[in-house]
């Protein structure tokens, strides 16, 4: 796709008179919109977290040094941008997988798996967590089969904790993920595959040196996408992980709209701005270290 | 002749095949489950049902008992409508002007309007609060309506950029060099090829909309309930069981608009390219 790009860049640059792509002036109405309810709203948000009051009339940053200063906020940071690589790191552990049997498929059963990542995508973030609450509640599906079984003596407590919390998210998540992955899977030459089987790799030497390589640009993808949705998703932290496990969404929400102190709910806000972004940045980075290392 | 399959072979087919598999039933497990709770006739959640009826859906078609329901449902439908308008109008257009402009501006465009993908939806939700409040304004189905505009066009510039780079520049030509105008080209070939890519960025838009909780958590207010924020009050008040037949509604419409899209666009195929 990128060699199209690059060829429709050069002719749409290269005949001046004859063909012009579009005019750059449609883009206009989107930037306007743009700017005046995307970038205006969030320069309100870095303008407000410098007042130091409920009633915001005082600027000095004394809501910014409060979060520093305090390990509870410091704590429900750290909390967040472990949730995000844990749930990184489950929708990788299962969904990598998926995506090399989804790789060595029929046309038919890709078809189909195709299908399985993407209902629950399409299926709202609200639903899937209530389904999450059926199968890991007290008389859930989880616990009705370990009881079942005799494997436990009494109902598990598998909703209001971290655990229950990354397998629901795994779900809820494992689709961005996956949508990336096999995006570019399909892209790799099936060829390049079989030549590694035929001069003798074992499956495991071909995954390492052949399809993890080629699939990398994807994974990083993916795991931008999962990071920066599973810190954000308010409804699946609060339902499922309760108020015992406090993330910044949670604070945000409260201190926005319960407390009103506003200026500390934008100094919240903008730490997961910040948060979520280093973690991409420092995700990117690996990707493009990974893929060095492997090209060298 | 049958291949000899190595002890490493195996334990690959073995390790990949379990971890598939566990990512298979995770992901289409809670699907499949909560449409079997909701047609239970039991008032807790327990699974699997120990009876099956339909009164949770009876309950939730009923006007008198649901109408709260009937009411959040009804805006959402109408934000998703309005918002997925105007996103791809909007979004169309810009695609068109960027797709496939190489240059610096068009990239810093494209990052900008593709960004809140990534951004946190909370922080942009807050953010559009202060800033409608300060403006004077309060909290409305229209603000709503904006707010999940921008918050969508990703899925329409993402999808309509695609199409319009698989597009022939030949025929962009042909028609430039037959005398057509830049906008007889436009509208007689450029927008009748990219339309499928269109339409798909256009319902996965829809459908985000509908399923939005950060922006809607925040601008929306006693008389402009949205379905998700009522179905996340329901859950967390008393878990109401017809959240169930909601869930059961939601998951066979789903079903359904993405056999038809696949008819119609090839859906599936889109989103993974």
């Amino acid at each position: 796709m990128s060699l199209a790009v690059a060829a429709g860049v050069e002719r749409a640059g290269g005949t001046g008179s004859g063909v012009r792509w579009a005019e750059w002036q449609l883009a206009l109405p989107l930037l306007l919109a743009f700017l005046a309810f995307f970038v205006g709203p969030l320069l309100i948000l870095v303008v407000v977290s410098a007042f130091g009051d409920e009633k915001i009339t005082l600027v000095n940053f004394a809501m910014w040094r409060k979060f520093l200063n305090d390990p509870f906020y410091w704590k429900v940071t750290g909390n967040t941008v472990k949730l995000g690589f844990l749930t990184v790191a489950a929708t990788l552990l299962v969904g990598y997988p998926l995506a090399l049997v989804y790789l060595a498929a029929r046309p038919g059963v890709q078809r189909l798996l195709l299908f399985i990542v993407i209902l629950p995508l399409l299926t709202s973030v609200v639903v899937r967590t209530f389904a999450w609450i059926v199968i890991l509640g007290r008389e859930g599906v989880v616990n009705s089969v370990a009881m079942g079984l005799g494997l436990v003596p009494a109902p598990l407590r598998l909703l209001q904790t971290e655990l229950g919390l990354v397998i629901a998210l795994t779900q809820i998540e494992m689709p961005l993920m996956l949508l990336p992955v096999l995006s570019v899977m399909n892209r790799i030459d099936p060829n390049l595959l079989d030549a590694s089987e035929a001069l003798g790799a074992s499956k495991w030497r071909t995954l390492f040196r052949v399809t993890l390589p080629l699939s990398l640009p994807g994974l990083v993808a993916g795991c931008v996408l999962v990071f920066a949705s599973s810190t954000t998703a308010f409804i699946s932290q609060s339902i499922i992980g309760g108020n015992r496990l406090v993330y910044l969404t949670l604070l945000i929400w409260q201190e926005s709209l319960v407390v009103y102190n506003w200026p500390l709910a934008s100094v919240a806000a903008l730490t997961l701005l910040i948060s979520v972004t280093a973690a991409i940045a420092a995700i990117s980075l690996l990707g493009r270290r990974g893929m060095r290392h492997l090209h060298a | 002749m049958p291949r000899r399959v190595s002890p490493t072979d195996l334990s690959y087919s073995l390790v990949v095949g379990a971890l598939a598999t566990i990512a298979i039933f995770i992901l289409i497990g809670p699907v499949l489950i909560v449409l079997i709770t909701s047609f239970t006739d039991n008032r807790s959640l327990k699974f699997p049902p120990t009876g099956f009826s339909l009164e949770w859906y009876a309950e939730l078609f009923d006007a008198a008992r649901s109408g709260q329901i009937h009411r959040a449902a009804a805006n959402s439908l109408e934000v998703a409508l309005w918002a997925t308008a105007l996103a791809t109008l909007f979004g169309t257009a810009a695609s068109l002007a960027i797709a496939r402009s190489g240059r610096q501006w068009a990239r810093m465009l494209d990052t900008m309007f593709m960004s809140p993908m990534i951004l946190p939806g909370v922080a942009f939700g807050l953010a559009a609060l202060m800033y409608f409040t300060f403006l004077g304004f309060r909290p409305s189905l229209n603000l709503i309506m904006l707010g999940h505009a921008i918050i969508i066009v990703p899925f329409v510039v993402r999808t309509t950029a695609a199409s319009l780079s698989q597009l022939d520049p030949a025929l962009l030509e042909s028609s430039a060099s037959l005398g057509a105008s830049w906008f007889y080209t436009l509208r007689r070939v450029t927008l009748p090829i990219i339309a499928p890519g269109i339409f798909a960025g256009a319902f996965l838009a829809f459908m985000a909309s509908i399923d939005n909780v950060p922006v809607s958590l925040f601008l929306s207010g006693p008389r402009s309930d949205m379905l998700p924020i009522r179905l996340w009050g329901m859950i967390e008040s008393t878990l109401d069981v017809r959240v169930a037949a909601i869930s059961g509604l939601f998951v066979s419409t789903v079903i359904l608009l993405m056999l038809v899209m696949e008819r119609v666009v090839g859906l599936t195929k889109r989103m993974r390219d």
